[in-house]
């Protein structure tokens, strides 16, 4: 007997080296999707009676390939399908394609289809919800609630993007070394970013937050191909390491909890043995770069078992490390809370103040701005900076942990 | 005589557990290794990180250390060892100089635990 839940399981976790490889034979994304689909449910049929082939992958491929080819042939000349036992006896043919398709095969498979989500000149709304359905398999309609749209709205964005991508020239060929890796720069970018959407939403949207879970399935999904990629190890464990305190980081009511206030006992052990685990692989490599520094800025926080015990020191000097890396007001924003606790908030303030400029439409800024000026005792000024942090907020959560500071203010003033 | 089990299964698959799919596994396992305990037949039981989390450090003259997990299918798993360790370059360290005792070729895969439960006196 073969559990259904093991088979789904199976068919999520083959979809993005099978619709890689098929979309490298037939170059048409819409082809390439309907024979995964058409393979899926051969496999839901076929797999309880006779067990789960060795390769799902290869199976999936190769019935995958031959139904979509059997297909236009049906297409072409009217001929009938031939009989479904024909068309799934497998056995014979698992085995030399499994062998012709190795690791290096997939690997170039899975980066285009990433790739291709990513093309230039698709923008950012299209280009995540398409890699959503096309490389995780998840439905449109989950797409379309995770980005608050309906469902035929979303349908539609997807179809038009891929109208754009079947327009615009694909890379088919196999990728360079330089390639190759200007490739993956721009995949770990979107995963990321995968990852940001869910991240902001957990707590608030639940249709939204599942998009952190399926960015890091995508991270591990990139490290085990590009196993010895330090950036890689870097990017999956700073998800890893940032999605192990969701459980701690909002309170009943749904506001937010700092990362200082949060019951550390919430926060997901596995996930952080694993992220410290690849953050001690990549720093083998001695080759650092942003991903990389922003994990080991989020393993220590998760080495600390109180917050007291933080290296704030540490954080401060990888925070100006990534500044010299990707300077940007964010990150000073961000080495401002280090700064904060090794320098006083004075100091903190006086990194804080210059950045006005470019951040006064950020919400962060102005909370961690009255949080600063609270702690000077200037709490007329602090209250004006929690009111515009109020009125920036992204999400309820956001206005409700400001509204908590300006109350104990009115209390304590 | 002791046995040792090893768990087999798709990683995608499990590590792609909700909680409550996770939970429930462990629910139906935990009875198990409860009647197994308390019969005092049960050793260490350790859960492994992803195979993400491994390096693997080539034996033999030339030690290479290799990202990633021991890929090869020449060798057979003969056995392996449980060491705390402060971080990944101590456990090479250590692993380095297993190595250079074995006086053999093959290889080691390092790679961190998940959960480790020691188990009682057995055999």
């Amino acid at each position: 007997m073969m559990d259904l839940a093991w088979i789904e399981a199976a068919l999520v976790s083959a979809r993005p080296k099978a619709v890689g490889a098929l979309l490298r034979h037939f170059r048409d994304l819409d082809t390439a999707e309907e024979a995964f689909q058409d393979a899926s449910l051969r496999a839901l049929k076929h797999w309880p009676l006779n067990g789960p082939p060795r390769d799902p992958t290869a199976w999936l491929i190769m019935v995958g390939r031959n139904v979509a080819i059997d297909g236009k042939r049906r297409q072409a000349r009217e001929a009938p399908l031939p009989e479904e036992d024909r068309l799934s006896d497998l056995e014979d043919a698992e085995s030399p394609m499994a062998e012709r398709l190795d690791e290096a095969d997939y690997r170039d498979d899975v980066l285009r289809l990433l790739f291709i989500c990513c093309h230039p000149a698709l923008t950012l709304a299209q280009q995540i919800p398409l890699a959503l359905r096309i490389v995780s398999g998840v439905p449109v309609r989950e797409i379309a609630r995770a980005f608050l749209v309906g469902e035929a709205a979303m349908e539609q964005r997807i179809t038009r993007a891929k109208a754009r991508i079947a327009a615009a020239a694909l890379p088919f060929e196999t990728p360079g070394a330089v390639e190759r890796a200007e490739r993956l720069d721009a995949v770990a970018t979107m995963v990321y970013l995968i990852f940001n959407e869910g991240y902001s939403a957990a707590g608030a949207e639940r249709d939204r937050a599942a998009l952190a879970g399926e960015a890091i399935r995508l991270a591990r999904l990139l490290l085990r191909m590009f196993s010895n990629e330090p950036e890689i190890m870097g990017l999956a464990a700073l998800l890893l390491l940032q999605h192990a305190r969701t459980p701690a980081r909002f309170d009943a009511e749904g506001a937010v909890i700092l990362l200082e206030a949060q019951d550390r006992g919430l926060w997901n052990r596995s996930m952080i043995a694993e992220g410290l685990a690849l953050i001690d692989k990549a720093m083998r490599h001695r080759a650092p770069a942003p991903y990389q520094v922003q994990a080991a800025i989020a393993a220590l926080h998760a080495r600390a078992a109180r917050p007291e015990e933080t290296d704030w020191a540490q954080i401060d000097l990888l925070y100006a490390t990534l500044e010299r890396m990707q300077p940007s007001p964010v990150v000073t924003l961000n080495r401002a809370v280090a700064v904060s606790r090794t320098r006083g908030a004075a100091a903190a303030l006086e990194m804080v103040e210059p950045l006005g400029d470019r951040l006064s439409g950020y919400f962060p800024f102005h909370g961690l701005k009255g949080a600063l000026l609270c702690e000077l005792g200037r709490i007329d000024e602090a209250r004006t900076a929690f009111g515009r942090a109020i009125a920036l907020a992204g999400t309820v959560a956001e206005a409700a942990h400001i509204r908590m500071h300006l109350d104990s203010l009115t209390k304590n003033s | 005589m002791l046995y040792a089990i090893l768990c087999y299964d798709s990683e995608d698959v499990v590590w792609a557990w909700t909680k409550e799919e996770e939970a429930a596994a462990m629910a139906r396992l935990g009875v198990v290794v409860e009647k197994l305990a308390k019969q005092g037949r049960l050793g260490p039981v350790a859960r492994l990180l992803p195979t993400t989390s491994a390096t693997t450090l080539r034996k033999g003259r030339d030690q290479l250390v290799i990202d990633g997990p021991f890929a090869e299918t020449k060798e057979q798993l003969l056995g392996f060892y449980i060491v705390e360790c402060t971080d990944l370059d101590q456990a090479l360290e250590t692993a380095k100089e297993l190595a250079g005792a074995s006086g053999t070729a093959g290889a080691f895969e390092i790679r961190p635990l998940a959960v480790f439960r020691p188990g009682g006196p057995v055999g």
